[in-house]
């Protein structure tokens, strides 16, 4: 001891390297080790999941095709005035021109017309029909040649939708995602008989909390004599409970159909029992019982797993010791299991909850139409509607809600309750 | 010593199964019958032909014209030969996605000589299109409905009619087809039908006669989903492709008839992605030139009561493959069914298809 601190200078290791620095060199191999033994997994997260999530999600403000496509009626149209009700003068026709035959040739002018069709209706067949006659046009009086193949030209509303949307960024399909729009007169709700998607937001909110729900009330007893039955019978029910959680999506909900349909078992065995007349079958699908039913059973596994999981640490002699402390059945239940079986019903609610506010297919097959979801929404413009700016709005607007869902019930009962097993 | 031996054969076979492969054909179509028809009249021949190539048959011709997009965007097109309906396929054109094609050089003409672009005449809807067959989207009904009374629907207005005809009805989860069928019903001459669509109002009606039996329908976004419902007893009424309603009545034998009155015609046929390989190209050429023929889309219709795009080909129609039946009176084209017909106007569609499947939406979650 007085040896070394009668040393001058660090503390040297058997090389005579300072003892520090030996440290950190095997400390740091170490870590490039663990980083060289992760980085397969993290290369494979990255380029498959972020990247492509990413990419999507930048979507919803991307704007560069009309800034590329048109950037010389762009350029001219800096210096009109959009409020002014006139019509842009001549130089800006002329751009327009020169802009849509480069366009028409590259065959991108139904691309800008469809992406301006969003903001206002109409616009997508004036591109159309111009740019097949664009390369026609006489050299000079561009204007009377535009108005000439359609008088659509000479709305000034057209070029102030061209001027406001000239950016490489644009809030306009979050305007749209949330039923709203960017007007002269500056952000506006749009009309009543056009809003979608608020409400649709607002029912797979409501839909996926009801299906949460019963999936709580449902898998609760299940989990519970899971964890208490004697171990032959128990496997018994758990073979019960992950039998169709291993049968696919698909099959699971068209046998739903099968049974729920107006001509279905479950309809034909009340109406030969006699309960429902046969004029008044129950509609059970292609509604929103429909999507709560079909969607409660394919997910309450979800719920019934991690409660399990809980409920199996939860030591039997709580209860007894409750008991004979005089707590009747219901006290001790209730005061002791109850609470520490919490966690499960969080694991499971956070679980059936994300999962649900996701889900689309089930909606699709079963839901009709006021059973579906803001997913299916999202599927139809990604693979019908072709509107991927829109989708990629609608995509992050749900992101945001399950994570700001997440913060909130981290806050209120703390992610690290949380137990899946 | 062994290992190494094992190693080496195994991938000598990797070679050879990849040598294979080198000729492989990815042709894109809508599965189920339809697919097995063109199966049966055209790649089992072809590969026979040309025993190389080894066709590879993808069912996404719904979603293709989003998928080629993606490919376009990537800047890797993995399709060789795609099935899409006219509709797409102008789209497809005009947005550079397909290939123009010149009928005369590229596709064979007719046994007389007639030369394609006349033989195919006004179904060359687009300069990239290459038509295959005419189907129509109509109506089939069941025929055991009790509180029809032994009446059965013989007007397409008979569908919006709750009173005499109660029951489900089966509808297509979008616009089109179903907004001309409520204006003719409203009481609008077909020719007039899609001027009257062009104005709000006109819309606002359609919507509004839809709105008449909007309690009584199940909406479907997948061609089979009708006949499923039809022979289910779940609908009593309801539209779809005519060639499945056929396969329902003629080989499901179910208790359902058709109904062809104001059927609306459509075309569907190949196209050719831009951007492939010279060699990919050529194949895929000689691959199309060799499936439109005439005799091929005779045979297709030995499989699927679709009509051919062909003039040449309607006289060579014969019977069913397996059930033995004529085919011609199936055929949406023939005379005693075509009494009724609407050609469904592609530019009409293609310019306000995007604002009326918007409003059409919303009005079917209000």
């Amino acid at each position: 001891m007085s040896e070394t601190t009668a040393q001058d200078g660090p503390m040297l290791a058997a090389d005579g390297t300072p003892l520090k620095v030996s440290l950190q060199r095997a400390l740091r191999r170490q870590k490039l080790r663990a980083v060289f033994l992760i980085a397969p997994l993290l290369a494979f997260i990255v380029i498959t999941f972020v990247m492509p999530i990413a990419d999507m999600l930048y979507r919803s403000v991307e704007n560069s095709i009309v800034p590329d496509t048109l950037p010389r009626t762009v350029a001219a149209l800096e210096d009109w005035d959009a409020t002014s009700g006139e019509m842009p003068p001549e130089e800006v026709f002329a751009a327009m021109h020169a802009d849509l035959v480069i366009a028409e040739e590259k065959k991108i002018h139904t691309r800008v017309g469809s992406r301006l069709n969003y903001e206002t209706p109409g616009i997508s067949s004036l591109f159309r029909k111009t740019g097949r006659r664009a390369d026609r046009m006489d050299e000079g009086n561009y204007r009377e040649q535009f108005l000439d193949i359609d008088k659509d030209w000479g709305d000034v509303e057209v070029w102030a939708t061209i001027k406001r949307y000239s950016g490489t960024v644009t809030a306009g399909y979050f305007l749209n995602a949330v039923d709203a729009e960017l007007t002269a007169e500056g952000v506006q709700m749009k009309d009543e008989d056009e809003r979608i998607y608020l409400y649709l937001l607002w029912r797979t909110m409501l839909l996926s909390t009801l299906i949460t729900l019963a999936c709580a009330v449902l898998g609760y007893p299940i989990a519970f004599l899971l964890a208490n039955l004697p171990l032959r019978t128990s496997n018994l029910l758990m073979i019960l409970v992950l039998l169709p959680f291993w049968t696919s999506l698909l099959v699971r909900t068209s046998s739903w159909i099968v049974l729920l349909q107006q001509q279905g078992v479950l309809n034909d065995t009340l109406v030969s029992l006699g309960i429902v007349g046969d004029q008044d079958r129950l509609e059970l699908m292609y509604n929103q019982t429909g999507t709560i039913i079909a969607m409660t059973h394919i997910l309450l596994p979800f719920m019934i797993l991690p409660l399990y999981s809980v409920m199996k640490t939860i030591s039997p002699s709580y209860v007894r010791a409750a008991k004979s402390l005089g707590a009747t059945d219901w006290t001790a239940f209730w005061k002791i299991y109850f609470p520490n079986s919490l966690p499960g019903i969080g694991a499971g609610a956070v679980l059936v909850f994300i999962l649900a506010i996701g889900y689309y297919i089930t909606p699709e097959l079963v839901g009709g139409t006021s059973g579906i979801f803001i997913s299916n929404r999202i599927a139809y413009h990604i693979s019908s509607s072709l509107h991927w700016g829109l989708a990629a709005a609608l995509g992050v607007i749900l992101l945001s809600v399950i994570l700001i869902f997440y913060y909130v019930y981290d806050k209120i009962v703390g992610i690290d309750n949380v137990k899946l097993g | 010593m062994k290992f190494t031996y094992l190693a080496a054969a195994s991938a000598a076979a990797l070679v050879v199964a990849s040598a294979a492969k080198a000729e492989d054909m990815t042709i894109v179509s809508w599965g189920g019958a339809y697919s097995a028809s063109q199966q049966n009249a055209y790649h089992e021949p072809y590969m026979e032909k040309n025993p190389e190539v080894n066709i590879i048959n993808d069912e996404s011709s719904a979603e293709a014209v989003a998928k080629l997009r993606a490919m376009a965007e990537a800047g890797n097109v993995t399709w060789d030969v795609v099935d899409v309906v006219a509709a797409d396929a102008i789209r497809l054109c005009d947005e550079g996605l397909a290939m123009e094609i010149d009928p005369d050089t590229m596709l064979a003409p007719a046994p007389d000589g007639t030369p394609a672009s006349e033989d195919f005449g006004d179904l060359l809807v687009s300069d990239c299109f290459i038509p295959q067959i005419v189907y129509s989207t109509t109506f089939g009904y069941r025929t055991d409905v009790a509180e029809w009374n032994g009446n059965e629907p013989d007007d397409i207005c008979d569908v919006f009619d709750l009173e005499n005809f109660p029951g489900t009805r089966s509808l297509e989860k979008r616009p089109i087809n179903n907004v001309e069928w409520a204006l003719l019903c409203d009481g609008v001459a077909a020719e007039d039908v899609y001027d009257v669509l062009s104005t709000e109002e006109g819309v606002d009606r359609a919507l509004a006669k839809l709105d008449t039996i909007k309690d009584s329908v199940i909406w479907w976004s997948a061609g089979a989903e009708t006949p499923q419902r039809l022979a289910d007893g779940e609908a009593v009424i309801g539209s779809t492709y005519n060639g499945r309603l056929f396969s329902v009545i003629e080989e499901q034998n179910q208790p359902v008839k058709m109904l062809w009155d104001w059927q609306v015609f459509d075309l569907d046929g190949w196209i050719i992605p831009a951007g492939l390989s010279e060699e990919r190209k050529k194949r895929a050429l000689d691959y199309i030139y060799f499936a439109t023929d005439t005799q091929r889309l005779a045979d297709q219709a030995k499989y699927i009561s679709y009509g051919p795009a062909r003039k040449s080909s309607a006289p060579l129609v014969g019977k069913h493959a397996e059930l033995g039946i004529e085919m011609a009176p199936h055929m949406p084209t023939d005379p005693n069914n075509a009494k009724n017909t609407l050609l469904y106007n592609y530019e009409w569609w293609a310019d306000n298809r995007d604002d009326l499947d918007a409003k059409f939406q919303v009005w079917l979650t209000q």
